[in-house]
């Protein structure tokens, strides 16, 4: 019977009295998640000879720098209740429009505004049925995934497309400085961008507030409809800047680009610690999230462990870094009563 | 007329068979009792993993591992089978039933005791379900004539004019319809997602609801895991990637609200079918079979639309702007 104020109170429970800010931090879900990577990170520099050389572990960053670009914008759109699982089928319909903008001749500058203008296409339809007809974005998504990936396989079957401009090679192979890609540059810029606006903006502390409490959003006089359009608008956008990354990392689009990414990128927000219930999550935490999920998949690798074993090792992460603070407070409770 | 045209389930059925005539004309014999077989029994799977997915959804949760657990299963009794060909089939399918039980069980737990979102926990068991089956097989597949006659040729027996896996997509609809409107788990399922503070108040159990859900759905997944395995004849890794969609997909068409409480065994069955015919209208029309997934797009964003509007609550939110009220007339 007391099932319903355990899930609808206890989830936004106020304590009495804050700690002290140190114990806060200290017991912070950021520091317990980079515990973990720092951890992670002996135990592979035990584990394989080959893990400490900086060229090895800048390759690495290829695993998640990509996922992680949409990750933040994910991170946003999950913080306001809702949620995008086209993501990936966004990037095979932005990845073959390139693809076919490519083979008809178009340049690298071209390209580029191709992938990224399909992608805030993509996001505008998603946003355009959630906030303008209200739908539920789990579903809505869910169809966009089928469609958006749909239209991939209609144009490109079972074929492919190569033939990219080799100056369209510099944003998924091109290196900044010695062993920093341009990728990880791009991560850590939008990393930055990304934690200002949620943290530091007007925007952010909107997108908040109606994570947590749609209904006194709008008697707050917030634009919700909006608001959740421009989230979809950049988790769009996020899309497109990651297939333009990919692809031209990868040097050729199959339909079948991407495919799986979506649960990929959910897993490594939720890991970062951001409530799927929505109100609640940082930047920085899907930021160390990405780093672990990279480490993992990397460390998991240079021991020959096939991906998708890899694969029950992060669904393992994402089910036990949710269930170990619940039992833990769960114990903490029973203690003291 | 207005009402038959709120009548879901009969919109649905109107549509199908429109589509069928539709088809007919470009392909003579698309509507033949044969042909129609044929479709109902390809759609089979789906029927019962659609139901699975629903029971799931009533309940205000969703299982996106009922694939992963259905390829586990498959993998599991498919080298049963090629290890100890002497094991009679009812052992194997009963094992398969009990595999996926177990693990729609492990998502029930972590539902119902640590209360973890179902999303969540489904996405993490996806992956995990679906690693395990190439733990088990190390990668391998286990090809049609490393199983027996008997474990190949049962469902595809014909009884009475429809192949055995025919009569059972029926029998689980049948039993799914008892279990959901004769039964105290199937009223707590709608009650729970339906109205979950005023089904407390009632009495109901809503995690126990969900546990029980989860388990169901899992059985129901084990069991298609055979079937799937059998008609296809093959067992591997990535058997069934992606159908977990599909089954959602079943569901919104079918009118069952993804918010849980709204929905019947025949808009799932119906859902179901309406996916079928489609599949198999395309080769017959020229449609290139890539066509496929983007049409299953169209149709779910069209049906949740739909649905949305049959669904809303007028007065529930409050302090519309005018912009949004203007789209909803």
């Amino acid at each position: 019977m007391t099932d319903v104020s355990h899930t609808t109170t206890q989830r936004r429970a106020i304590p009495d009295q804050l700690g002290t800010s140190l114990s806060r931090v200290l017991t912070s879900w950021e520091v317990l998640l980079l515990g973990v990577a720092v951890a992670i990170f002996i135990a592979n520099s035990f584990a394989s000879p080959y893990f400490l050389n900086a060229w090895n572990l800048s390759d690495a960053t290829f695993n998640f720098t990509e996922k992680a670009m949409i990750a933040f914008a994910m991170a946003m759109l999950i913080i306001a209740g809702e949620i995008d699982l086209s993501v990936a089928a966004i990037i095979a319909l932005a990845s073959t429009a390139m693809g076919a903008a490519a083979a008809a001749g178009v340049d690298t500058p071209g390209l580029v505004a191709i992938g990224t203008g399909t992608g805030l296409a993509c996001g505008a339809f998603n946003g355009l049925l959630v906030s303008a007809l209200r739908l539920p974005s789990i579903v809505v998504t869910i169809g966009t995934m089928s469609l958006f990936r749909g239209i991939s396989y209609i144009v490109l079957g079972d074929k492919a497309y190569g033939g990219y401009p080799d100056s369209f090679a510099y944003f998924g192979q091109g290196y900044l400085f010695w062993v920093f890609s341009f990728e990880f540059g791009l991560f850590l810029l939008f990393a930055a961008l990304f934690a200002i606006l949620l943290h530091a903006t007007n925007f952010g502390r909107r997108v908040f507030v109606i994570g947590n409490n749609e209904f006194a959003a709008r008697f707050s006089g917030i634009p919700v409809e909006r608001v959740k359009f421009i989230l979809f608008l950049l988790t769009g956008l996020m899309s497109g800047i990651a297939a333009v990354c990919l692809t031209s990392r990868l040097g050729s689009t199959r339909p079948s680009i991407a495919q799986g990414w979506e649960l990929e990128i959910v897993t490594m927000v939720v890991l970062g610690g951001v409530s799927i219930l929505g109100g609640a999550g940082t930047i920085a935490g899907v930021v160390i999230a990405a780093f672990v999920m990279g480490l993992v998949t990397f460390g998991l690798g240079l021991l020959n462990v096939p991906g998708i074993v890899m694969s029950i090792f992060v669904g393992l992460l994402l089910i036990v870094t949710i269930a170990l603070p619940i039992l833990a407070r769960r114990i903490r409770e029973a203690s003291r009563s | 007329m207005k009402q038959l045209l709120k009548n879901r389930e009969l919109l649905l059925t109107g549509i199908i068979i429109l589509m069928i005539a539709g088809f007919s004309t470009r392909a003579a014999g698309f509507a033949a009792p044969n042909n129609l077989v044929n479709i109902f029994n390809d759609t089979s799977i789906l029927i019962i993993l659609a139901l699975a997915q629903m029971t799931v959804i009533l309940t205000k949760s969703i299982d996106l591992s009922v694939a992963a657990n259905l390829a586990f299963t498959g993998m599991a009794v498919a080298m049963t089978n090629a290890a100890y060909p002497d094991l009679p089939l009812a052992v194997l399918i009963l094992m398969a039933v009990s595999i996926g039980a177990f693990l729609g069980s492990i998502n029930g737990f972590l539902v119902w005791i640590l209360q973890i979102p179902p999303i969540v926990v489904t996405l993490g068991t996806l992956t995990i379900y679906r690693g395990m089956a190439f733990v088990l097989s190390g990668g391998g597949w286990v090809n049609a004539h490393q199983m027996t006659p008997t474990f190949l040729n049962v469902p595809r027996t014909l009884l009475l004019g429809l192949p055995v896996l025919s009569w059972v997509a029926i029998s689980v609809v049948l039993m799914m319809w008892f279990v959901l409107s004769r039964t105290p788990f199937g009223r707590s399922a709608y009650a729970s997602g339906g109205n979950p503070t005023a089904a407390v108040y009632a009495g109901i159990d809503i995690g126990r609801a969900r546990f029980f859900a989860f388990v169901l759905s899992g059985a129901m997944a084990g069991l298609c895991g055979y079937l799937w395995v059998s008609r296809y004849a093959v067992a591997y890794v990535d058997i069934a990637n992606g159908f977990e969609l599909d089954s959602v997909a079943a569901c919104v068409i079918g009118g069952i609200s993804i918010a849980g409480g709204i929905g019947s065994v025949a808009g799932a069955v119906l859902g179901a079918l309406f996916l079928g015919v489609i599949k198999n209208a395309l080769p017959v029309i020229g449609i290139s079979p890539f066509a496929q997934m983007a049409i299953s797009g169209v149709v779910i964003v069209l049906a949740v639309v739909f649905n949305a509007r049959a669904e809303r609550k007028k007065g529930r939110i409050i302090l519309r702007n005018r912009g949004a009220s203007e789209v909803k007339a």
